[in-house]
């Protein structure tokens, strides 16, 4: 997509003074104005945009917040009942911050899912996806760190909890954790480093997700149907076209977590974590927040040793080989079409995968006893399944239907009406929005 | 569209199909004896209507006034309430006078002085409630050894699980009364008797509605007639639950009714500018295929 040359052209002598010197009003014109983009994205595509003005504002809350929370121990969760009662505008402040995390996440599944379904990892976008991961862990250890910071319950235990899987790992184990912890146990030295990485790692994902754009720059947006740009016909500006649908896009993801924000801002958090840590009091069930829900349950679901490897290692190291199967899809994946929508058994197998997602959180949340243990055996099977099995093989055995020729071709097509599909078989996810 | 709804459906259906059959397998478990339940608790509190919940829901001051009586004569001779400061209590319709008098009603351990004494004084609005008990260890001490929770976040700190496909229902209904209920279950929950066989520790008392086991520390706290009102409502048991949740909603959540303001402010504003942004959109796609 970069055609290497750039229309911009300054328009007053400031403009030129400025452009000869450090050519950035052309960075951002070349970025945000005349990119070109696929003309047949959907409001899938519309994330991306999302995202960035979720990360946005959480480092805005976040820093207003930093500035009237205190990393101690003993005054730590005062310290955010202060901003909730006595900080003006400090409820909004924090229930934003903390319904935020939640919608950040609902946003990057939603984008992951996205790109899961279009085949968007495939050559050349790896190091897109990739970049992409990262940028998934980091907000996982932002978003479990912030989660103790206001010393409630659920934050100890949930702290201890995640920090004592790394005791799990042989050798080093014990020596990670106490680094983690700085300490044998969690206490104050681990809500201070808690916090200084807390207030950390979001500028290190602002640093990851320029990259994740540059890359995204080099080689261009994949779209719906999962063919390149071959032809100016294909693009659009990015301003006003994309632009304009991304802020409809934003306006509607707000809406949604401003619902959640003003009417229900405890409902995605857990009633614990408005009880003051107790070191000596464990809560009757220790859960994680909803976002790491189906991690949790894999770790959960491996109650058996396998050979050398005790069931707490077997359950670590499956519930990081679940990220790490994110990371791999781009190899995994042998099917030399992109997009489900022209792969009939990848497209079962996707939403069926969806479905498991789902349901492994919703096994996360439950007490790991009696029929939910095979349960969540069972899902976990799928969910590996799905990435070591299906993407391979399906590659391999499926026949894709017919291809358009290009993106103008499709949209062509679909325009007159569906009239070139044979009946039922319209391809709907790429004529959406 | 259609394709993407009718996936959704399947995957719902998927996802409903093996939750409910995990669910009554679980019930079956479960079903085994009355006398020893496993899962707490045995029964699931009572969802009453509440001035404050709903998208327009406000604080019923003069029930919250009433609450906050039942706290003063009834809960705090056990239950602190750190958090709350005397001056938030103009939430509840008293005015500057009337808080004063109330706060001067408590004493407050202050100091060091010039001298370097501690000392007591009476109670100033910019004070909080004071606890009942020096430290935690006494609270224990007094109370079969188990402080009793402080009551500032009690109503956001308690709620029993929802469950599936409540929780879902709830997003809609914005249920946020799972505080008030469970209190007010739990504070009319102890007139029922065990069943048969059932084994109740010494020193606690048998409440289906507590969440973590069969009985707990705490006793009976009310009877009828116990607190006086005087504005005409009726000394009940149940009237004195609902009133304290109330109360104890407000005290954890001081800043709801402002927040479901701003909240119905905000929601409309973004409705207007999606509409405007949306009808934009379509100019400006107008004649780009896509």
């Amino acid at each position: 997509m970069s055609e290497g040359h750039s229309t911009y052209t300054p328009k007053t002598g400031l403009g030129r003074w400025f452009d000869a010197r450090m050519p950035l009003p052309r960075l951002v014109y070349d970025s945000f104005v005349a990119y070109p983009v696929p003309r047949n994205l959907n409001y899938a595509w519309t994330f991306g945009g999302i995202l960035s003005i979720m990360l946005v504002a959480q480092i805005l809350t976040g820093i207003v917040l930093a500035m009237h929370y205190t990393a101690d121990t003993n005054l730590a969760f005062g310290s955010v009942e202060k901003i909730m009662r006595d900080v003006n505008s400090g409820w909004l402040l924090r229930y934003m911050h903390s319904n935020g995390a939640s919608f950040f996440f609902v946003a990057v599944y939603i984008h992951i899912f996205r790109g899961l379904y279009y085949g968007s990892y495939k050559a050349p976008r790896e190091l897109l996806w990739i970049l992409g991961c990262i940028i998934y862990l980091l907000m996982m250890a932002t978003g479990f760190m912030g989660y103790v910071l206001p010393w409630g319950q659920m934050s100890f235990w949930g702290a201890t909890v995640i920090t004592g899987f790394f005791s799990a790992i042989p050798l080093v184990g014990d020596w990670i954790q106490q680094l983690l912890l700085g300490g044998f146990a969690v206490d104050n030295p681990t809500l201070n480093r808690f916090f200084a990485l807390h207030y950390l790692l979001p500028f290190m994902i602002a640093g990851v997700v320029v990259l994740h754009i540059w890359a995204l720059h080099v080689v261009g947006q994949s779209n719906p149907t999962g063919i390149e740009v071959k032809s100016k016909t294909d693009t659009v500006a990015f301003t006003p076209y994309a632009t304009i649908k991304d802020a409809f896009g934003m306006i509607v993801f707000l809406f949604f977590f401003a619902y959640f924000v003003f009417y229900l801002p405890n409902y995605l958090g857990h009633p614990d974590n408005y009880i003051v840590a107790n070191p000596l009091k464990t809560p009757a069930h220790i859960v994680p927040e909803w976002y790491f829900l189906p991690f949790y349950a894999i770790l959960r679901a491996i109650t058996f040793n396998v050979g050398p490897i005790n069931s707490k290692l077997g359950g670590v190291l499956c519930m990081f080989g679940a990220i790490v199967m994110l990371f791999l899809v781009p190899w995994l994946d042998t099917s030399k079409v992109r997009s489900a929508v022209y792969r009939p058994w990848y497209k079962l197998f996707f939403w069926l995968f969806v479905a498991d997602a789902i349901l492994l959180g919703w096994l996360g949340s439950q007490p790991a006893e009696g029929s939910y243990v095979f349960m969540a055996q069972m899902a976990t099977l799928f969910y590996f399944a799905f990435f070591l099995i299906a993407l391979p093989v399906l590659g391999l055995i499926e026949t894709p239907r017919r291809l358009p020729n290009s993106i103008t071709e499709a949209v062509l097509e679909k325009n007159k009406g569906g009239s070139g599909h044979p009946a039922g078989a319209t391809a709907a996810p790429e004529t959406k929005g | 569209m259609k394709k993407i709804l009718t996936s959704l459906a399947l995957v719902g259906l998927v996802a409903v199909g093996i939750g409910s059959a995990g669910t009554w397998a679980i019930a079956a478990e479960e079903a085994h004896n009355a006398a020893a339940p496993t899962h707490f608790p045995i029964h699931e509190p009572k969802e009453m209507d509440w001035s404050f919940t709903g998208p327009f829901g406000t604080y019923d001051k003069a029930q919250l006034q009433r609450g906050l009586k039942v706290y003063k004569e009834v809960c705090a001779a056990c239950h602190s309430m750190n958090m709350v400061a005397f001056r938030t209590l103009s939430d509840l319709g008293y005015s500057d006078a009337q808080i004063k008098t109330l706060s001067a009603e408590y004493t407050i351990h202050d100091g060091p002085n010039d001298a370097g004494d501690m000392f007591d004084r009476p109670g100033k609005p910019s004070d909080h409630f004071p606890p009942p008990f020096a430290n935690d260890e006494a609270a224990a001490a007094s109370n079969g050894g188990a402080a009793p929770p402080d009551m500032s976040l009690l109503a956001k700190a308690r709620g029993v699980e929802r469950g599936f496909p409540q929780f879902v229902f709830d997003i809609f209904t914005q249920y946020d009364a799972g505080g008030p209920d469970y209190i007010h279950s739990l504070l009319t929950g102890y007139n029922e008797t065990p069943p048969a066989g059932m084994v109740i520790p010494e020193g606690t008392h048998y409440n289906p509605y507590f969440m973590s086991g069969v009985s707990l520390k705490m006793p009976n706290p009310l009877s009828d007639g116990q607190v006086t009102y005087d504005d005409g409502a009726p000394q009940t048991v149940d009237q004195y639950s609902r009133d304290v949740s109330a109360f104890l909603m407000w005290a954890a959540e001081p800043h709801m009714e402002d927040r479901k303001k701003t909240g119905f402010r905000v929601l409309v504003f973004l409705l207007l500018f999606g509409a405007l942004v949306y009808l934009t959109k379509r100019k400006v796609w107008e004649g780009v295929a896509h």
